[in-house]
């Protein structure tokens, strides 16, 4: 079996699924469930000055039926004092020593951030998280998101704590920024010896259409709050792909934003992430998601003949390229098995209406000189396989591919609601790699019917 | 009908409390909302759908479901609605396995269960029709001065007047029964729909401007010549007429009763009761008679039998009604060709006797092999013509008998479905428009779903 364990700037793991620093990790009773069911670390609930929370203050997206695909709270940090969190940290700490135990951090002033990093320090706590990415309420007091986003506070801040603390100070960012290392790189030079991302996005959950008051509804009214959840997912993977393979982030990275399986971890990880952070799928289902996540990655890893998660570490991050170095040559081609069928036409009328109407049903006629992908007489014979107990023969919507027509763009696939129905298959056949980039090196980027070509007509013309 | 406060008309206060249906009752309550949202949500709103290709009146069935999925409920009705007036009936009573949902996708993916298609539609219309927004769902054209007299007021007329009301018609319906409705009120088996939600469709009918003449029969109180002098045009849904017969001795008398005799009974009777009934046996082979055996299974009669002549295999009633009749308790009496009916002290019933030998006890007996036809009815209208088997004679794509000012539909060309009675009469109102030079709007309902 794989070894998940994990040494994030000297921070040990048993496994590098931690729990963020959120409600979740707002008590010390709460920790160590968690540690009972196997999480690996806690950031634990941001301390600071304790702060008043409003009653509602959650909202959720759901998609079709699908609960939380998006997740938006205005929570602030503690509500609960200082001294309490600090004590319960040190005692959570003390029985789980092989855990990381890290205290998120959020104070304004210098001497504010002096004593509540000597006083974290002292509960024996593995590392410190700086929450310069809270994008509500906090900021509105100087504090979170609007640390994150000012690069030159950032920097004076981070310096405070690092200043003061005997541990690893973490930097959580903020993703309301325009381009992420324009926080990464200040908070490396700060001397920070992890970065955290991504912290929520700022947002608006929905709006109440009969009271015309945006969610969460608190009274007559509403605030922005901060947006993660499943959704968020992608962002969060650019952002720390993006961080992973710039020379200047020296220090590991604790990629946080709509994990909820061990997969998606894997993805992170694979985009030089160290550590992962969870927080509103243990929300969604509990604690417990964590026995699969450390199943599902030690599987994967034996699978693929990895001993340790560590060799996992930034795999992906070689292939992340500017689109100017992707491959112009690479062809794919969609390939519908018209045995899994079932002609429900979303590829036909996806295609049809938004993309460039490459897919037919069976009974449409092949342009001259085209190939199909799929065959229309296998088509037939497994129509007439199938034929349900219904006496419906579903022949007339079984579809198939003009290749010559198909871009290769995925959209069908992603339609398509039968798993392995239509696979996107490689055509390259052989040919030569040339990128966007070779092109204007050896100056053949030019595509007809652009601008000057169009003046040329025009001119022609007068 | 759900306990809900659904427009209950006149006529549905006027029912009796003591009606033996009411001890049956639904098999498919209504959705409630989240349930509905659920449901619609697994549609995979298909495109070019066979579901749509399988509804005899052409419903957009993933349009309205998706519909319902967006909370866009009176949008949701309105679609159905237009392609199919009788949407709430037919939401209730089609045999949607054999068509829309035996015709849903899943059906070839076996990963997951069909759309419960008649489900949603019933939760769409009954909550559009529930809150007393159906009268403003359809908006009528301007009355154009054209008068219709509908004859029967069963799903055929009661679609084709509906249709016809809505394009500035003045529709006249002659019903000789004192409560409309047809089959759909008399003829539907409990568990699928009480009277009260036949009844509640008749008035949201009745409120597109359609008048409901009851209790007037055509052919004694109004002649058909009256109809033709007096209207620009004649619909004719008359429907079908008793319970055939066998012609075997001992027919006559108690305990041997008509399938649909004894169904309007059950559902409209006050006071109608099974005493002493122990063993019923229901004789045919089709859906009425599973019905009828059905209802006595479910109201707890404790031998239930169906004598058919032939195997099960040539059964014309639905396999999956037949099967539920089987769970049920109802056994089938298969290759039994009834030969007497034996008759014990003072007449009374005691079993049935067959062709073989075989003798089966019975207390009542239930004759549900078919309905005679009303030939004579529809001759009465000079150029209307029936066929060898007594049903009226049209053209397909309009519907028109030999008098071009006569049309038909329903049970009375030989249909069997509620559903299919809808679209011959959506059918019928269209080519009504057409003769009669009734400009038909571009969104006009008639205009929606099948050709």
């Amino acid at each position: 079996m794989a070894d998940l364990s994990i040494d994030f700037a000297g921070i040990r793991s048993p496994n590098p699924f931690w729990l963020a620093s959120a409600p979740p990790t707002n008590t010390g009773d709460q920790v160590m469930r968690a540690f009972d069911m196997g999480w690996g670390g806690a950031v634990w609930k941001t301390l600071g000055d304790p702060i008043v929370d409003t009653s509602s203050r959650f909202g959720s997206l759901d998609v079709n039926g699908a609960r939380m695909v998006g997740f938006n709270n205005i929570e602030l940090i503690t509500d609960r004092p200082l001294e309490l969190n600090l004590r319960e940290i040190r005692e959570v700490k003390r029985k789980y020593p092989d855990r990381a135990v890290i205290v998120s951090l959020m104070v304004e002033s210098k001497e504010d951030w002096r004593d509540i990093v000597k006083a974290s320090v002292d509960t024996g706590c593995d590392g410190l998280e700086l929450n310069f990415g809270c994008p509500h309420g906090m900021c509105e007091r100087g504090m979170g998101s609007a640390v994150g986003q000012e690069p030159e506070v950032l920097k004076t801040v981070a310096g405070w704590a690092v200043e003061y603390s005997t541990v690893p100070v973490l930097i959580k960012l903020t993703p309301n920024i325009g381009d992420i290392l324009e926080a990464g790189v200040p908070a490396v030079e700060a001397g920070a010896k992890g970065l955290s991302l991504i912290n929520t996005i700022k947002s608006l959950i929905g709006v109440d259409l009969d009271k015309f008051v945006p969610y969460p509804v608190v009274g007559g009214r509403s605030t922005n709050g901060g947006y993660c959840g499943p959704a968020v997912k992608p962002i969060a993977l650019h952002m720390v792909a993006a961080l992973a393979r710039d020379p200047r982030i020296t220090v590991p990275i604790s990629g946080i934003g709509g994990i909820a399986t061990w997969r998606d971890a894997a993805e992170f990880i694979a985009l030089g992430a160290t550590s992962v952070q969870v927080c509103t799928a243990a929300m969604h289902y509990g604690f417990r998601i964590v026995e699969d996540m450390i199943d599902g990655l030690s599987a994967y890893l034996d699978g693929k003949g990895m001993t340790s998660v560590r060799e996992l570490e930034g795999r992906a991050i070689p292939a992340f390229t500017e689109w100017g170095d992707l491959d112009l040559h690479y062809k794919v081609v969609a390939h519908v098995d018209p045995e899994k069928c079932i002609g429900c036409n979303l590829c036909y009328v996806a295609c049809r209406d938004t993309a460039v109407h490459c897919i037919h049903n069976a009974g449409d006629a092949l342009a001259p000189g085209h190939a199909a992908s799929t065959r229309t007489a296998a088509i037939a014979e497994a129509a007439h396989r199938s034929k349900s107990v219904t006496g419906r023969a579903k022949d007339a919507h079984v579809v198939w591919v003009d290749e010559s027509e198909c871009i290769g763009c995925n959209l069908c696939a992603s339609v398509c609601p039968v798993p392995d129905c239509i696979t996107i298959v490689d055509e390259t056949n052989g040919a030569p790699f040339e990128s966007w980039n070779d092109r204007i090196a050896r100056g053949t980027n030019k595509v007809p019917g652009g601008l000057a070509d169009f003046r040329k007509l025009q001119t022609r013309r007068v | 009908m759900s306990a809900r406060a659904f427009a209950p008309g006149a006529g549905a206060a006027a029912l009796p409390a003591d009606r033996l249906e009411n001890k049956l009752l639904d098999l498919k309550p209504t959705y409630a909302e989240g349930e509905a949202i659920a449901e619609a949500n697994r549609c995979l709103y298909c495109h070019d759908a066979p579901c749509v290709t399988a509804c005899p009146t052409g419903i957009d069935i993933p349009g309205f479901i998706r519909k319902i999925a967006t909370g866009n409920v009176r949008g949701s009705a309105r679609r159905i609605l237009s392609a199919n007036l009788l949407g709430y009936s037919c939401a209730r009573v089609c045999p949607v396995e054999v068509l829309c949902v035996g015709a849903c996708v899943y059906n070839d993916w076996h990963r997951t269960p069909p759309i419960q298609i008649g489900r949603l539609q019933r939760y769409a219309v009954e909550t559009v029709l529930d809150r007393g927004a159906a009268t403003t769902l359809l908006t009528a054209a301007k009355p154009t001065g054209k008068k219709v007299a509908c004859v029967g007021a069963g799903p055929a007329s009661l679609a084709a007047a509906g249709y016809l009301a809505l394009e500035g018609v003045a529709v006249t319906v002659f019903e000789r029964r004192a409560i409309a409705g047809g089959l759909n009120t008399t003829g539907v088996a409990p568990y699928k729909m009480h009277v009260s939600g036949s009844l509640a469709e008749v008035e949201f009918i009745r409120s597109l401007g359609v008048t409901i003449a009851t209790g007037v029969e055509v052919g004694k109180d109004r002649t058909p010549a009256d109809l033709l002098r007096e209207f620009d045009a004649v619909f004719l849904g008359p429907g079908l007429g008793g319970d055939a017969r066998l012609g075997i001795p001992g027919e006559d008398g108690a305990g041997v009763i008509g399938a649909t005799a004894w169904i309007e009974r059950l559902k409209l009777e006050p006071g109608f009761a099974l005493a002493g009934v122990t063993r019923a046996l229901v004789i045919g082979g089709g859906n009425t008679a599973i019905d009828a055996a059905r209802e006595m299974a479910r109201l707890g009669v404790a031998d239930v039998g169906i004598v058919y002549r032939r195997s099960a295999a040539g059964m014309p009633g639905y396999a999956h009604e037949m099967e539920a009749a089987r769970k049920e308790g109802v056994r089938l009496i298969e290759r039994a060709v009834p030969a007497e009916f034996v008759r014990g002290a003072g007449g009374k019933l005691t079993a049935l006797r067959l062709a073989d030998g075989r003798e089966l006890g019975a207390d009542i007996v239930v004759l549900g092999i078919g309905q005679a036809k009303l030939a004579a009815l529809a001759t009465q209208f000079p150029g209307v013509a029936v066929d060898a088997k007594g049903l009226i004679v049209v053209d397909e794509a309009t519907g028109r008998t030999g008098n071009r000012k006569v049309f038909a539909a329903g049970d009375a060309l030989g249909g069997e479905l509620v559903v299919t009675a809808v679209q011959e009469g959506k059918r019928a109102a269209r080519a009504i428009c057409a003769v009669l030079g009734v400009a038909v709007r571009a969104d006009a309902p008639m205009r929606a779903g099948h050709v």
